[in-house]
């Protein structure tokens, strides 16, 4: 279809929630109020390593207006954790607490004060460790392990991956470099808190009402953690006021509610405060780089080779993912023939890092593109031409066999370097600086490319990956069943849209019933931008099998061929006889009349397209998007600070099935970077995290927000509803390494790790002054041998595997 | 989430009604304006008084009266949004509208008062920080513990005083009236604070800050500049408030006071004394600057690294006085729109 024959896709319309949103009236898990709700509280561990010797809850039980106490004990000893392959968390702590934070009680009160109380009241008697903070002090203490499993002493995860002699590239190169880098690691900083409430019914079965980005994942795992059967398990996903990542594991406030409410016989509240989220964490892995990258003198790249250390902090949740995904991306976007990886994940006495927005990939990013802007310079290129050149292949294989299927990066650079004004305010390398007094201005560029949903589910299955169950109402309504989880990104809304487009009725006529696993149909949850792509194609097909049916009942009413049928403005009937046409309630009535009721599912599961090597599961998808980004600031020489003007980015979307709701992913994503890149700093102080607070985690505000000027480009992508590929995390990539960049071109420093602080600016400054090397950045690598890699052939170059070939299709 | 611990609320009428309220609460007792500062501090333990004696009901403590001629008095509950788009404020005591608008957010100056501001409690990120978060790191002497964290083998605390119009009123030369029920004074607002992270205010708990005065503005020019990461709702990491009185472009007098360098508000005297008799040349400045940055002596218990924010100390007073000099405006400029 082309877009000018679309009804609903392509127009800006508002998203479906967003009165209540507004108004306030969105019911998050924090209003939930039940009758006889107790509220709850978890104690946690004030020490960052600790074994737990003794418990004593006497006290706190008997205080008055406690309902109940429970600790691990009180729990079926299992362990979990939401990768098969790390099965390492508990929700109560029994023998050993891992990091400040972990909880080792909960109470279940009739007020959360009398609960925060009796918290305090439960003595713990802890036997203190050594806790290890950071990748060097886990490396250096193989005598104290933090947890027993793993690929060494407190090596989580150790992988490494070779396709094509990279050695032999380089020897063909004209110029080789070698750089570290650094990614401090930051946190999702979602507005809404964590909570949950749970209900053990009086008929034994369990529900749960929980901000959480993965009801499926949380129901498989409460049923194993609380050894009840999942057939009596219910779990809803409240509206998420933010996710980001943070909520996609299982986590132990939900459990001890679960446990609690079974204990106390009363529905259970409990909510996180903005500290506690801190500690859950589960945000952006600090990692420590060297990348070594070979370039002809027209800037092609030879050959790559990427070793990551991964600072894991106490337990696995996505870790092993977060480390395999360090090294997936970075070939999706440039022709890179050869290519090593490296990586290897440290556990730490720290919060537990997983999958931030942009999932292990903003960190090889950063690397890559501030390397690429190094190498420009070294061959006197332009950033922008020399990326322009190596853009990758549509419809090829990349060295680590991935499929990538549609490009569009070659227009966004064209195109954010034509709004930009690339041509006339870069100037070239070394040209003399901008601006006036101390304050100097400068143009950054970067690309960057992302998967569009993961290939592989998290644990092993051949079902969907999404699904829904659409019902035809005779009043001429749908109603849409999905598993599939509002975080703002708008899922909701796209199960209106696409429905509406392919029935011709209104999105408004359309009512989306999301997660809800008594009744939607699985989707695997929203992460890693599978969600528009894969409930999307379901809710496309369900639609279909229902137009079909109901076009086969107006052509035996209009005595047409059903092939003549169109759906359109809440009508069914033939374009060129359209006074005859049936309204879509009367359609639903024939079509139910003719063939009972009007149900049909769609499923969803993603071409498998896995390389065939151990670890070739990470990274494949259905297909990438691409993202270029120009970013203008300014440097005040005297103070280091850095001043956003503008950011440029273009984004290859596939298709803008709402260009409003792509827009704001994109402006949201660029907000994001904005900290990740100046601001946002995941450090430590005696232990624990050293500002877990809204006001002292520094993290932008609107004035710190530049115009953002989005650029959509649309590549009709064949493996996509519509054509549409992901918006929610790939526009994030670019704008760190941009403003890196940018920068270097106003001041001439190079900051190799983020955050980039205005100290780090001015400290930068101060060397450059002295005529020492103008860096600040890591100056020494982790002593660790990676093991050998496992050597598989590039598939670089060759042609794409199975295009649209999928399950369930 | 985090909750108020219980308390009385009494919500007096009058300055006197406030007085022998506090009187009568005893050491249980604190004053209460806007709750800003005070609140967000409750639910972190840091204060758990038994009363609260509020002062929003009080209409007499709010308002702004006078003239640039004979000087203005401010009311201590007139709100920081209040302060900052005062006209006559704005035009003859720029420094402090400036200061007030630049505090926090447009919604704390919507309830944040003056008097409130002046009191602020000092600050340090050992402190500012909810229970759990201090008892695993340990307590300090300013709440529940009896050392110093950021000074270890320090007997006092050194938590930083945190307010902007505080070395602004300071550098107006502006005087504070303190009620009773055993009396009244009024002293310079200098003598109101003491260099303790602790006890801060050299005021009795159960004395009302209920006006301050500003000396007539006639010939005098002042501005306030402050460093902090964000353009909003963050707190002063640095504060530079310059007040001159300046005869035929030669400085007659001059006051410079820094914030947040010390737990009291800290006047640069030697550099202000260079001032004195000088034309603000770019020459006089750096000298000057170079004086001010001397007694600052930050800590690292605030936002960005301490010897950043001693460096940024010559910075911003060059640029507060290059700004009075009417030299071009260098810099990133830090107001903010209201
Ligand atoms: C997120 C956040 C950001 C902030 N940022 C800033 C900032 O950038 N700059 C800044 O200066 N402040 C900042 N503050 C602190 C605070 O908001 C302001 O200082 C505000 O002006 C305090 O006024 P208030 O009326 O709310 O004080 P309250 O909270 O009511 O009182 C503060 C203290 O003063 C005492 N007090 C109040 N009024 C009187 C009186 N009339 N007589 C005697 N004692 C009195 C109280 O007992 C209490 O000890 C911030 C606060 C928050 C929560
Ligand atoms: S300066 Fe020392 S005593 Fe004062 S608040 Fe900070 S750590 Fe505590």
């Amino acid at each position: 279809m082309n877009k000018h024959e679309f009804s609903v896709i392509g127009q800006p319309l508002p998203k479906i929630d967003a009165w209540a949103k507004v108004t306030g009236e969105t019911r998050y898990a924090d209003d939930l109020v039940l009758p006889r709700m107790a509220h709850a509280r978890l104690l946690r561990s004030p020490h960052a390593h600790a074994r737990i010797a003794a418990i004593d809850t006497s006290r706190a039980a008997a205080l008055p207006g406690v309902y109940a106490v429970i600790t691990g004990a009180d729990l079926p000893p299992v362990k979990f954790g939401i990768l098969p392959v790390s099965q390492d968390e508990e929700a109560l702590c029994r023998e050993k607490v891992r990091m400040v934070g972990d909880a080792v009680a909960a109470v279940a009160a009739l007020d959360e004060e009398t609960a925060e109380r009796a918290c305090e009241l439960v003595e713990v008697t802890y036997e203190p460790l050594p806790a290890l903070m950071s990748i060097e002090e886990s490396l250096a203490h193989p005598e104290v392990r933090i947890h027993e499993y793993g690929d060494g002493p407190n090596v989580h995860k150790s992988v490494a991956l070779q396709f094509g002699d990279v050695e032999a590239a380089f020897a063909a190169a004209d110029l080789v470099r070698e750089d570290v880098f650094f990614y401090e690691g930051n946190t999702h900083l979602p507005l809404e808190q964590h909570a949950a409430v749970a209900h053990w019914g009086p008929d034994d079965k369990l529900t749960l009402w929980s901000s959480t980005q993965t009801p499926h994942y949380v129901h498989r795992l409460l049923a194993k953690i609380l050894a009840v059967p999942a057939a009596h398990v219910r779990v809803i996903a409240a509206p998420v006021g933010g996710g980001f990542g943070g909520k996609l594991d299982p986590f132990a406030h939900e459990i001890a509610a679960c446990q609690l409410s079974r204990l106390c016989g009363r529905p259970v509240k409990i909510a996180l405060t903005r500290e506690e989220v801190f500690y859950v964490h589960r945000g952006r892995h600090p990692v420590l780089m060297w990348l070594k990258t070979g370039f002809t003198r027209a800037g092609d790249i030879t050959g790559s080779h990427l070793r990551t250390w991964l600072d894991g902090g106490a337990y696995g949740s996505y870790g092993v993912a977060s480390t395999f995904y360090t090294g997936a991306i970075n070939p999706v976007t440039y022709k890179m023939p050869v290519y090593k990886f490296e990586g290897a994940r440290i556990f730490t006495n720290k919060p537990p890092c997983g999958p931030k927005r942009g999932h292990g990939t903003p960190q090889p990013r950063f690397a890559l593109e501030c390397q690429i802007d190094r190498a420009a310079e070294q061959l006197g290129l332009d950033p922008a031409d020399l990326r322009r050149r190596i853009v990758a292949e549509p419809y090829t294989k990349t060295a680590n066999h991935l499929t990538v299927t549609t490009i569009g990066l070659g227009e966004c650079l064209d195109r954010v370097v034509e709004a930009s004004g690339w041509r006339e305010k870069w100037r070239g390398w070394n040209a003399p600086p901008r601006g006036r007094g101390p304050v100097r201005r400068g143009v950054g560029i970067a690309c960057s490319s992302y998967m569009t949903g993961a290939g592989s589910a998290v644990y092993w299955n051949n079902m969907p990956h999404s699904g829904v169950v659409l019902r035809a109402d005779r009043g001429g309504g749908v109603a849409i069943l999905c598993g599939a989880t509002d975080i703002g990104q708008g899922s909701d809304s796209i199960l209106a849209y696409l429905p509406a487009e392919v029935l011709g009725i209104d999105p408004k006529d359309v009512r989306v019933h999301p997660a809800d696993t008594d009744l939607t149909p699985v989707d695997l949850g929203s992460y890693s931008s599978r969600v528009t792509l894969m409930c999307g194609v379901a809710a496309i097909q369900a639609a279909t099998r229902l137009r079909e049916v109901l076009f086969q009942a107006v052509a035996a009413k209009l005595e047409v061929d059903p092939s003549r049928l169109v759906a359109r403005d809440r009508k069914v009937g033939v374009p060129d006889d359209w006074d005859r046409a049936l309204t879509f309630a009367q359609a639903v009535e024939l079509g139910e009349a003719m063939h009972g009721v009007l149900a049909f599912a769609g499923s969803y599961a993603p071409p498998k397209r896995a390389g065939k090597y151990k670890g070739g599961g990470v990274g494949p998808s259905p297909c990438y998007s691409y993202s270029a980004c120009v970013v203008e600031l300014s440097v005040d020489e005297d103070t280091g600070m850095v001043e956003l003007h503008d950011v440029w980015l273009a984004h290859d979307v596939g298709r803008a099935l709402n260009p409003l709701l792509v827009e704001g992913q994109v402006e949201g994503s660029v907000y994001m970077g904005i900290g990740e890149a100046l601001m946002e700093e995941q450090v430590f102080r005696k232990h624990v995290h050293k500002t877990p607070s809204m006001l002292e985690y520094k993290s932008p505000t609107t004035l710190e927000t530049p115009a953002i000027h989005t650029i959509l480009v649309e590549t009709d992508d064949p493996e996509g509803p519509f054509g549409a590929k992901e918006a929610g995390q790939g526009p994030l990539l670019p704008v760190m390494p941009a403003i890196a960049n940018a920068i270097y071109d106003a001041v001439g420093v190079r900051i190799d790790e983020v955050p980039i602080t205005s100290e780090k600016v001015l400290r930068a400054l101060d060397l450059k002054r002295q005529g020492k090397p103008a860096r600040v950045g890591p100056e020494k690598l982790p002593l660790f041998t990676f093991k050998t890699p496992l050597v598989v052939e590039s598939a670089f170059g060759q042609p794409a595997d199975a295009i649209t070939r999928r399950p369930f299709a | 989430m985090m909750r108020l611990p219980p308390f009385l609320y009494v919500s007096p009428r009058t300055v006197a009604e406030a007085a022998k309220a506090v009187a009568e609460a005893g050491p249980g007792g604190m004053l209460v304006a806007g709750g800003t500062d005070l609140y967000p501090n409750m639910k972190r333990r840091q204060f758990e008084p038994t009363t609260l004696v509020g002062l929003a009901a009080v209409r007499e403590l709010r308002g702004v009266r006078g003239s640039a001629r004979e000087g203005v008095t401010l009311g201590a509950t007139t709100i920081l949004s209040a302060v900052a788009t005062h006209p006559d404020l704005l035009r003859h005591y720029p420094a402090l509208a400036t200061a007030a608008g630049l505090v926090s957010s447009p919604q704390l100056r919507n309830m944040g008062t003056l008097g409130g501001n002046v009191c602020v409690d000092t600050r340090c990120n050992y402190y500012n920080q909810p229970y759990p978060w201090r008892k695993a790191v340990g307590f300090c002497m300013k709440k529940d513990g009896d050392i110093c964290l950021v000074a270890p083998g320090s007997r006092r605390c050194w938590a930083v005083s945190s307010s902007d119009t505080a070395p602004v009123l300071w550098s107006l030369g502006a005087r504070v009236r303190l009620v009773s029920a055993s009396g009244e004074r009024t002293i310079p607002i200098d003598a109101l604070f003491r260099d303790d992270g602790i006890e801060y205010l050299a005021k009795r708990p159960d004395e009302i800050l209920t006006e301050i005065v500003l000396p007539p503005a006639e010939g005098w020019a002042s501005t306030y500049l402050k460093l902090r990461r964000r353009g909003s709702f963050d707190f002063p990491e640095l504060g530079v408030a310059v007040a001159l009185r300046l005869e035929d472009a030669t400085v007659a007098q001059a006051r410079i006071v820094l914030g947040a360098v010390a737990s009291q508000p800290r006047p640069a005297t030697k550099a202000a004394r260079a001032l004195v008799g000088q034309r603000l040349t770019p020459d006089v400045i750096a000298h000057v600057a170079d004086l001010a940055a001397g007694p600052a002596r930050p800590l690292d218990n605030t936002d960005f690294t301490h010897p950043y924010r001693k460096k940024m100390t010559r910075v911003f007073v060059a640029r507060a006085l290059g700004r009075l000099a009417g030299l071009e405006r260098a810099g990133r400029d830090e107001e903010e729109l209201a």
